[in-house]
């Protein structure tokens, strides 16, 4: 989609306004979702506007020394950090994005001197960027400290400041926003690119595919010498992979395809999408390098590995071979990665057990179509009570249309409760899926009502609002 | 309708099903057995050999702008579509699919493409792309209120073959004269989705009753709809104007 809007542009139909965008690089660019993202958000490269208050700090200097001196570096690493403590103690947030913020705009190339010297994996695509990326760090720590922007913060200002945490850690994973990898790529180049996949999310922010698969193949022609570990089976990510000299291809099966069924080099028709399919523009099916099978995993070499997760889902078993694949990569023990990642229970409360309201549940995202198909995947396959909520702002994005590309039917005999700004829609989806539920007004409500330790399946500020008042079990 | 019950075509769901609308299938199909009518889903892809014209009601929706060109190509190398409208057919196309059953659109790039000109209507590409909440007056009788989501970056303007499906109360629909979709016949366009069907079930039995030929039954709708189209219509659009 090729339209801007302006702050002033924005309603705030359901009362909160978070994600909002930033112009970057003079393209206007949807801003990510974030968890602790503060209520404005201009470009700092711009814009003073929201980081004033803080210029008591760290006033800019009268004549400032040229980019990249030692002293400005030191200047901008120390205010980030005072500004991220501060907003962590004033409870603003994780104090990660306002303070990588701050330091960013006291000076510009300060990711790429951060990032120097360090093995850096990045981590993208439509769904599982942040389970990938806590399964990347865990698995770098193998070999050495790993910082990470765990927060959710994935844009460049998230990123400083997930390296500023750690200025001495030899590793990081940082997921990033897919259609922010060609800014991070035109500031330095990352060891590893993670492409997980590329589906529809949120039509009426994100735009169109092609618009994201023109900017990540932007991005992977800015690193020639970068390693990418890209998704075979799912020909968006083949197309932005495939000119790139060095890829190692993971294949863990087609799953979702409703947005892959014609070649988006050319748009035929693609046949068999899940044999050796070969468009007639040329753009073909890559052998895999890594293969999910499964019980395991079967390595370049060709010998199976066993993957046990902790992590349910097949979903989880890809995410964990891409992790394992860029561990390796980096020189990690196979066994001992292949470890590591079989213990993570969670990424940032994604797949956790918690206490909310004083009852054990346990929370799954499902933010598009592509990921509801995995969570309703994970949840027919038992009985528990399922509570699903869906709320429609501007993180979200504000059309939900999308609630009938996902095959509900899939939970015909269960009761359901629905809840969030759009529990009528999923009440309505529920019933021409031929699927009983019942509307309730909040989630309290939703949990007062359902049977013991129900699993609930949320989008993101759904999600994000039951996560944080949650009790950790 | 033959023995087999009502023929559904879902048009080129590969190229035009972006936004949810496979879910306009999906609520004719219900309705009709709610009804106990029977009803079979045809599905056409790109890669379908031909576009069959004996269908009952066709069904359209939007896509990108590639994919929207790809379809004008397949639908006019085999005009079944075409035919079935001759006849009477109902056919619904939401955004993309109003574009290309119009006679003429221009997409993002600027390059001017026929489209198949079973509506009098012309869209070009605006400056601002028109994203949200959308209320209408539906000007087919006995449709009252229409409600869905807009997401279109085309204006478009109708010739006087046709007439538009809805005044615009909220929203932006076409963009001139606060005219939403357009209608001629049985051929009816709109830029809303919700799906449409879903959130406007008078619209989808009107459809539903040019596909047998008579008007339906009424049925006990169910409560969440009323109230989800009570909730949606005191809804803000996101870009008044
Ligand atoms: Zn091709």
């Amino acid at each position: 989609m090729t339209g801007t809007r302006r702050d002033g542009d924005r309603t705030t139909e359901q009362g909160e306004a978070d994600g909002e965008r930033a112009t970057a690089g003079g393209v206007t660019t949807p801003r990510p979702r974030e968890a602790d993202s503060p209520p404005t958000s201009p470009d700092p490269s711009t814009s003073t506007e929201p980081i004033a208050p803080w210029r008591v700090i760290a006033p800019p200097h009268p004549s400032p020394p040229a980019p990249g001196s030692p002293l400005r570096t030191s200047l901008a690493l120390g205010a980030g950090r005072v500004v991220a403590s501060m907003s962590r103690r004033l409870r603003l947030g994780s104090g990660g994005m306002i303070g990588g913020r701050l330091a960013l705009s006291l000076q510009p190339g300060l990711l790429a001197r951060l990032a120097a010297g360090r093995r850096i994996v990045m981590i993208t695509g439509t769904n599982g960027k942040t389970t990938t990326t806590a399964l990347v760090a865990d698995a770098l720590r193998s070999r050495g400290a790993a910082t990470s922007n765990v927060t959710g913060a994935n844009m460049l200002d998230g990123h400083v400041a997930a390296l500023m945490t750690d200025l001495s850690a030899p590793f990081a994973a940082l997921e990033v926003d897919e259609l922010h990898l060609a800014q991070v790529t035109a500031e330095f180049a990352p060891s590893v690119i993670l492409l997980l996949n590329l589906s529809r999310d949120q039509m009426d922010r994100v735009g169109e595919i092609r618009t994201v698969q023109r900017s990540l193949r932007t991005a992977l022609e800015r690193a020639p010498q970068t390693r990418v570990v890209a998704n075979r089976d799912d020909p968006n990510i083949v197309s932005i992979g495939a000119g790139h000299p060095s890829v190692t291809w993971v294949s863990g099966g087609a799953r979702w395809m409703h947005d892959a069924l014609n070649c988006p080099r050319c748009g035929a028709f693609i046949t068999d999408l899940d044999g050796p399919w070969r468009c007639e523009c040329g753009l073909t099916r890559p052998e895999a390098d890594w293969t999910v099978t499964e019980t395991g995993v079967i390595g370049p070499d060709g010998a199976e590995h066993e993957l046990n997760l902790a992590l349910p889902g097949h979903v989880n078993r890809i995410n964990a071979t891409f992790a394992v694949a860029a561990a390796v990569e980096l020189g990690c023990d196979p066994a001992e990665v292949l470890r590591r990642v079989a213990d993570l229970r969670q990424a940032s409360g994604r797949y956790s057990t918690v206490l909310l309201d004083d009852r054990v549940v346990r929370l799954l995202l499902a933010k598009n179509p592509a990921s509801w198909l995995e969570m309703l995947d994970l949840v027919s396959g038992h009985d528990r009570p399922l509570i699903l909520a869906v709320n429609s702002r501007e993180a979200d994005g504000y059309d939900v249309s999308w609630l009938w590309d996902v095959d509900f039917e899939a939970l015909r005999g269960r009761s359901v409760l629905v809840t969030g700004d759009r529990g009528l829609d999923l009440a309505v989806r529920l019933r021409y899926a031929g699927v009983s539920c019942e509307v309730a007004a909040t989630a309290q409500d939703a949990l007062v009502r359902s049977g013991l330790e129900p699993d609930v399946v949320a989008n993101y500020t759904a999600f994000r609002d039951l996560l944080s008042r949650s009790v950790a079990r | 309708m033959s023995a087999e019950g009502v023929r559904i075509a879902l048009v080129l769901p590969d190229l035009l099903g972006t936004y949810g609308d496979r879910g306009n299938m999906l609520v004719l199909e219900r309705r009709l057995h709610w009804r106990g009518i029977p009803s079979e889903t045809v599905t056409v892809l790109s890669s379908s050999a031909a576009v069959p014209d004996s269908c009952d009601v066709y069904l359209l929706g939007g896509g990108e702008d590639v994919a929207q060109t790809a379809a004008m190509r397949v639908l006019s190398r085999s005009p079944g579509l075409q035919r079935a409208a001759a006849r009477g057919a109902p056919v619904l196309g939401i955004c993309g699919g109003l574009q290309v059953l119009g006679t003429e659109f221009t997409t993002g790039d600027g390059v001017r493409h026929e489209g198949l000109g079973l509506v009098d209507a012309v869209t070009e590409p605006a400056g601002e792309r028109a994203i949200g909440e959308v209320t209408t007056d539906c000007l087919l009788a006995g449709v009252g209120m229409l409600t869905g989501f807009e997401n279109h970056l085309g204006r478009t303007r109708l010739g006087a073959g046709s007439m538009p499906l809805g005044r615009v109360t909220r929203g932006i629909g076409n963009g001139p004269e606060r005219a939403e979709g357009v209608v001629r016949g049985h051929v009816v366009c709109t830029y809303l989705h919700g799906p449409i069907l879903a959130r406007n079930p008078a619209l989808a039995d009107l459809l539903l009753g040019w596909a047998v030929g008579a008007p339906l039954q009424p049925i006990a709708e169910p409560e969440e709809l009323a109230a989800l189209r009570v909730e949606r219509s005191r809804m803000r659009a996101r870009n008044p104007k």
